[in-house]
């Protein structure tokens, strides 16, 4: 059949409005068997609110048009600062992938800016030359496993006893905000541990946000991952063909991956563009390959594993996964780990990017940050609803905000109000589309 | 006692269970032979749903035995009951509406392949499954439930009991809020299921698609199992009378 049939002549006697309603919640992958039909359903979604990633797409188009327009000289597009941005943005970004766990259980972890702020402090501390002088991984591993075993504690206590996970994160936060204190206390460092110095421990945090990458290896390893990503995009199309399932337009795969390629290019032609002022700082940062790297790991758990699927099944319809003999404890427990150990690595990223950690770190602002980045992205706050994508593009959206509001010369409070107007008009936009239409299969063709 | 088979399926005898002071069942026999509907009716609180949920494994029974193929078995979990074959479509359906069709028919039996979800041959499998009952309104296996109607998501429901090669499928209240054409829909899937072979029992308040698809009937009454009979020994009339005296006019009445 035909995406016509149903969108232009529905047929049957009985039930033809249901069978329209049904015709547009498809993915529109499955019902196109050309291009132009594609563009035509997805037309159609839009239109009855189901917009997806359009609408964050849209603002980071409109946040671009509108800082680059106004910021002085037009900096806001100038390497430099694009590459500023991408720093700036990242620990949003991974917080956002953070909370998407807790979020897609329809549950809410308030700890994870704090946990992110324990992480970083014990990476920070570790790798002091003048006390622990540990390696920089082994550090960077303590740092994860006790973020994570902060989740543990946590999704215990939500899970099996039971307590709601707004309040026993809500005193997480609390605690962690304490634990964080005590841990800058400890050596010689007046609370200020710091990154800056000639350990080469030291050094490797300190370039996880400003280490660059050679311009040439970032254009072959660009080229190795969009070939992989094509390969794997061809490879999936042409396996359902040839098992006789309806696999989506060949034309529209080639734009795809014609589109990420073009997104990487940029990058990497950006990024090696020369941005310092007195001699050479080109190369794409460290912090790109970080992010993309828990990006992919954790897509792929959430789409393509068991584990996943029972996420978004527990998110969609807890008692359906009971009945089916899924082990909620254990799912939402693992899921508060997961949460809590990727806060970490934002934790890590978090100190790479102030040079160290402090008592200044707002761990409560960062997590209401993460949960307006995962929000903003399309991820819904009630559970079953989003992508770990989802988190990067509204911790982008974030992350440009609070820098073209810098390059204005803005003050915070500014900022501060900005970000909550765009995260009033994300949440709208989700009550708005899911009014329209329930909507959201998690797993596109 | 149907022609249909010698031996019953599943057979329950002088079942009884009682939750706390209250006693749900009295020695409840039941008889649920192989390629026969036997439709389950009785009014509020008569133990249908304790009935179902005792050979679901989710409730022990105190006393009595339940013979599966004629043999005695313990049903302690809903997990053993679909070792032997038995699956239960309760009334809320338990679907995840976030998911698509064929994710909630495999949920929590996903096929894996390299350690990774094997997306395509859950799809081929699926969509063999529906097809070979005939649910074929939907227009993709790929949608949501959320998009589907009452009737669609009741045969989804349906074909994800039946996908596991069970012998004995019982259905709760399959046809309550469900408008005519969908209910038609659900009763053509429940004959489909019966020509196959299968067991199915089948809960229901509405007389007028028990006496369409039904080839047994048997009533219960405030925990007792009051009468078991082929469909066209019995009238609507009498059903009636069953479910709300526990017996029929002119006998002496219960209770």
């Amino acid at each position: 059949m035909s995406a016509d049939t149903t969108l232009e002549a529905p047929a049957e006697p009985a039930g033809t409005a249901a069978s329209e309603v049904a015709a547009l919640e498809v993915p529109p992958e499955i019902l196109a068997q050309s291009f132009g039909e594609y563009v035509r359903v997805r037309w159609a979604r839009i239109r009855r609110g189901d917009s997806g990633v359009l609408p964050v797409i849209g603002a980071l188009v409109v946040i671009t048009v509108v800082f680059q327009a106004i910021s002085p000289h037009h900096v806001f597009l100038a390497a430099g600062n694009v590459v500023n941005l991408f720093q700036q943005s990242a620990v949003f970004m991974v917080l956002a992938m953070a909370e998407c766990f807790a979020l897609l259980l329809g549950e809410i972890d308030l700890s994870i800016g704090y946990t992110a702020a324990v992480g970083g402090v014990i990476g920070v501390q570790l790798v002091q030359p003048v006390t622990t002088n540990w390696p920089w991984w082994a550090a960077v591993v303590v740092a994860l496993v006790a973020c994570a075993f902060i989740g543990f504690i946590q999704g215990t206590l939500i899970t099996r006893l039971r307590l709601p996970s707004f309040i026993v994160t809500l005193a997480g936060l609390l605690i962690l905000n304490g634990v964080m204190l005590m841990l800058l206390g400890l050596g010689p460092f007046s609370g200020y541990p710091s990154l800056t110095g000639q350990s080469g421990n030291l050094q490797v945090l300190y370039n996880f946000m400003w280490g660059t990458i050679d311009p040439l290896i970032s254009w072959i390893a660009m080229i190795v991952i969009a070939a992989l990503i094509g390969a794997g995009l061809f490879w999936r199309d042409l396996q359902r063909r040839r098992s006789g399932l309806v696999a989506p337009p060949m034309s529209l795969t080639i734009i795809k991956i014609a589109l990420i390629a073009a997104v990487g290019a940029a990058v990497v032609a950006i990024c090696n563009i020369n941005r310092a002022n007195l001699g050479t700082l080109a190369g794409v940062p460290w912090v790109i390959p970080i992010v993309l790297a828990v990006l992919g790991a954790w897509a792929f758990l959430l789409q393509r594993t068991r584990y996943g699927r029972y996420v978004y099944a527990i998110g969609g319809n807890p008692e359906a996964a009971r009945r089916a003999g899924i082990s909620l404890a254990r799912v939402r427990t693992i899921a508060f780990m997961l949460c809590s150990m990727t806060a970490g690595i934002a934790g890590l990223l978090y100190a790479s990017y102030l040079g160290g950690m402090s008592n200044n770190v707002n761990g409560g602002q960062l997590v209401l940050y993460a949960v307006a980045a995962a929000v903003i992205g399309g991820t819904s706050l009630f559970g079953g609803r989003g992508k770990v994508m989802h988190g990067v593009l509204g911790g982008l959206v974030i992350g440009g905000i609070y820098n073209g509001m810098y390059l204005l010369g803005l003050a915070i409070q500014w900022q501060l109000m900005v970000t909550g107007l765009v995260l009033l008009g994300a949440v709208t936009i989700d009550a708005l589309s899911r009014r329209g239409a329930l909507t959201g299969s998690v797993t596109h063709i | 006692m149907s022609d249909m088979a010698a031996e019953p399926l599943l057979s329950v005898r002088g079942l009884e269970k009682h939750f706390g002071p209250v006693q749900a069942l009295y020695s409840v026999d039941l008889d649920l032979p192989a390629g026969s509907v036997t439709a389950l009716c009785g009014d509020n609180g008569a133990g249908k749903s304790v009935l179902t949920r005792c050979i679901a494994g989710i409730h022990q029974p105190e006393k009595g035995e339940i013979l599966w193929e004629g043999r005695p078995v313990h049903i302690r979990t809903p997990r053993e009951a679909s070792r032997l074959g038995i699956e239960t479509v309760y009334q809320d359906l338990a679907l995840a509406d976030n998911l698509d069709i064929v994710q909630n028919m495999f949920l929590g039996r996903e096929r894996l392949r390299y350690g990774m979800l094997d997306e395509d041959s859950m799809e081929r499998a699926a969509s063999d499954t529906l097809s070979g009952l005939r649910v074929t309104t939907v227009r993709s296996i790929r949608q949501p439930v959320a998009s589907l109607s009452g009737g669609q998501r009741q045969s989804v429901a349906v074909a994800k009991a039946v996908m596991w090669n069970s012998k004995l499928v019982m259905l709760d209240e399959p046809t309550a809020a469900l408008g005519v054409v969908q209910t038609r829909m659900v009763l053509d899937l429940v004959r489909r299921l019966r020509d196959r072979g299968l067991a199915v029992m089948m809960i229901s308040h509405n007389l007028n698609d028990v006496f369409e698809v039904a080839d047994r009937i048997a009533v219960m009454y405030l925990g007792h199992m009051v009468v078991q009979a082929d469909a066209a020994s019995l009238d609507r009339q009498s059903v009636v009378e069953y479910m709300t005296t526990g017996a029929r006019s002119g006998a002496a009445v219960a209770s």
